[in-house]
């Protein structure tokens, strides 16, 4: 047995292939479509093409969850923004309130800082019945409750009826970076252990099914919540091993793991069989074509740790209220680098590419 | 899941790879086409390529819908999109596919409502739900999905639902597999027959395959167990010298296919003289339209299309890719003109075609060992 010989003219082509997909992406579309927004490759042109750039300091350059600042000698802040543009407003299992808090929070949690305040503002639809908005201002005081946060400023502006489908709310957060661990989306190194916190696609099929339109019947809850539980456990357990945490939202948990392996210039092996999905979900995925590890989480976390500290990573994970059901799911190779490998439940082996296009708009 | 995880059941794959490693000749080289993109879209979901010797190539068929769509047809359906106050819906693919002047998804950015559906009835649904406005439904598909057009516009008569039209872009599978099989330069040993087409149309259509260019066929489920058990029963007929259509999807498929469904298509439907496939240039009968009796439904003769025909850029070279006469990096635009984020041909338009993949996932095919 032997690999078969690659002609100097078909190694030529996959040396473009290479060059092509090391580059930085470009953002040379002429209009914004809805995949701009989807959190796959075109998002990413938009960010790196554009974003990154024009604004280019050291911090935003690292493309985390939230922006570091520095502040004299301490540790300084984490700053987030994040704006909620769901449809319907109320799902099973949530709102867009609740998500408006919970994502923010998240975003602070994930890159290692403990949330501390959040900013509100409203964009509310002329004509928008004032018991809707007050069953959501309710569930952001409560959500805020939940995590441990404040809200301390806001703003609300009204826009013509026709616009806003009822109300986005913009929140931006502040949390204190915790001296626990240094986290860095560049930071993976080979034989790194991918963890997850549990069952994923739960939000995204829960809105799937809430607009309606798939004629399904299925009872299936978001699952948006606080992850800063989750995350202080992990810094208490393996705070020095942990090399870099991120929220699977928009583009799921593909998605995070794609971004991650290319900044770091790594590539991940993951195993289909270990990851967990609820049978309602992985059965509307199924009727539906879509890919579960590409669905959104609200309350789902993917953390990077080195070997040394995996096990007591994944032991204080499960025993985090929520998390009982984390897994081990794969884990950091070296080649080829920037690319996801899968080994799929039914024994081939195939690379998870990042998302391209939009499978479903509106989603957070 | 009940009835499905038995065929993704990971010990028997092994068992069936096992199989085809024994069947295969060492030295030889296999090439067999999945027609159907439902195949493609397993093989890559599952892995299945993986579990094959190296030396058993699967060429990726013309059988994705979305893909063989050529780039005037999409400007048609741009044309239709832009008209005011028009829905114009389609599947979620289709969006995504370039015309000459961008997609569907462009044309929505620009103002045009254009609605991803799931299914013609949604599109039908949404007609009904704002009657001061026209909806388009752009069908597209094999004989799969044609019966549910049928049935959706025949529903639309029988409900005198008046805002609803269809842009007819459906195709038929037997006259490409016949044009891919008439050219001279053709390299591929057998098929495995298109699972869900055969549901509606049969077996039968797929007999000239074998009697008239000695060349096995097996129809073959979905679940990548199906897909395997399909290779080991071509690779069977080519080792034993026989060439036969054997149906591998029993529990689903008929021989004589479903005879209600052939009939509601002959109603709605009659063929087009010819029709453009994208790659493949025209094919004569290739193509469906609406029947004279469905004429009022018919968004091309409500609204007028420009017709336009774009030629396929010269250098693409679709066609020889999905004949196996070359592979995609041997075509002169492969990675350079062509890439996924701005495809030229068909088979670099949907993430499962043949260029496509292997621009994206291609050196990983090297790792595997040949016989």
């Amino acid at each position: 047995m032997s690999t078969p010989p690659i002609s100097d003219r078909e190694q030529k082509i996959l040396g473009i292939i290479e060059t092509a997909r090391g580059k930085r992406a470009r953002f040379r579309d002429e209009q914004i479509t809805m995949s701009h927004g989807a959190g796959g490759k075109a998002t990413q042109t938009l960010i790196e093409g554009l974003f990154v750039p024009a604004f280019g300091g050291a911090a935003l350059a690292q493309m985390a969850d939230a922006g570091a600042v520095e502040l004299g000698d301490g540790p300084g802040i984490a700053l987030t923004t994040d704006s909620y543009v769901v449809k319907p407003l109320r799902f099973p299992g949530g709102s867009i309130g609740e998500l408006a808090v919970n994502g923010t929070v998240n975003d602070l949690a994930v890159a290692g800082a403990r949330p501390i305040a959040l900013s509100l503002s409203l964009i509310l639809e002329e004509g928008l019945a004032s018991d809707v908005l007050r069953a959501e201002v309710d569930a952001i005081a409560a959500a805020a409750s939940a995590a441990g946060v404040e809200i301390v400023a806001g703003d609300t502006k009204v826009v013509e009826k026709g616009h806003a489908d009822g109300m986005y709310i913009c929140t931006a957060g502040v949390g204190r970076r915790d001296r626990r661990a240094t986290l860095s989306p560049s930071g993976l190194q080979p034989g790194d252990r991918i963890l997850l916190s549990g069952p994923i696609g739960e939000h995204g099929t829960a809105i799937m099914l809430a607009r309606d339109e798939f004629e399904l019947d299925a009872t299936v809850e978001s699952d948006t919540c606080s992850l800063w539980p989750a995350v202080d456990a992990l810094l208490d357990a393996a705070g020095p091993h942990l090399r870099c945490m991120r929220d699977a939202t928009r583009g799921g948990v593909a998605s995070v793991l794609n971004e991650l392996a290319r900044a770091s210039s790594v590539s991940m092996l993951v195993q289909e069989a270990s990851i967990p999905v609820a049978p309602a979900v992985a059965g509307a995925a199924e009727i539906l074509g879509i890919d579960p590890m590409y669905v959104a989480n609200e309350g789902k976390l993917v953390a990077f740790v080195a070997p040394d500290g995996a096990r007591q990573a994944l032991a204080a994970l499960t025993a985090v209220p929520g998390c009982e059901d984390a897994v081990e799911i794969g884990e950091v190779r070296t080649e080829p680098p920037g690319m996801v490998l899968v080994q799929t439940s039914f024994g081939g082996r195939r690379v998870m590419d990042q998302l391209v296009g939009d499978p479903l708009p509106r989603i957070c | 899941m009940k009835f499905v995880d038995e065929f993704r059941d990971a010990e028997l794959g092994q068992a069936v790879a096992g199989e085809i490693l024994s069947l295969v000749e060492p030295g030889r080289h296999y090439k067999l086409m999945e027609v159907c993109g439902g195949h493609t879209h397993s093989i890559y979901k599952y892995g299945v390529d993986d579990l094959l010797p190296v030396n058993v190539e699967l060429v990726h068929g013309p059988g994705c819908p979305v893909c063989v769509i050529p780039m005037g047809r999409v400007d048609d359906g741009i044309a239709l999109a832009q008209i005011d106050g028009v829905i114009f819906t389609c599947f979620g693919d289709m969006m995504r596919v370039p015309g000459s002047d961008g997609s569907l998804l462009d044309a929505k950015a620009q103002g045009a409502d254009v609605r991803m559906v799931y299914s013609p009835l949604d599109a039908l649904r949404i007609a009904k739900q704002n009657p001061e406005r026209e909806v388009i439904f752009f069908a597209i598909g094999f004989e799969t999905t044609a019966p549910s057009t049928a049935l959706t516009l025949k529903r639309a008569r029988a409900e005198g639902v008046s805002n609803f039209t269809c842009m007819c872009s459906h195709v038929t599978i037997v006259p490409p597999l016949r044009a891919l099989l008439e050219s001279p330069d053709l390299r591929l040993d057998g098929f495995i027959g298109p699972g869900h087409v055969s549901t509606i149309v049969g077996a039968r259509p797929f007999e000239f395959i074998p009697a008239d260019y000695g060349k096995p066929v097996v129809i073959a489920g979905f679940e990548p167990l199906d897909i395997l058990q399909a290779i080991a029963m071509i690779l069977r007929q080519l080792a034993a010298g026989a060439s036969s259509v054997e149906n591998q999807y029993t529990r689903v498929v008929p021989y004589e296919g479903n005879r209600r469904a052939l009939e509601v298509m002959a109603e709605v439907f009659e063929l087009r003289p010819h029709f453009e496939w994208r790659g493949l240039g025209f094919i004569s009968h290739s193509g469906l339209k609406l029947s004279d009796a469905y004429a009022d439904l018919d968004a091309e003769r409500r609204f007028g299309v420009p017709g336009v025909r774009v030629a396929d850029p010269k250098a693409c070279q679709c066609g020889e890719v999905l004949k196996g006469v070359i592979k995609p990096w041997e075509c002169k635009v492969f990675g350079t003109a062509c890439t996924p984020e701005r495809p030229i041909g068909t088979c670099m338009v949907s993430s499962e075609g043949a260029c496509a993949a292997y621009y994206n996932f291609g050196r990983f095919a090297r790792e595997r060992e040949v016989v």
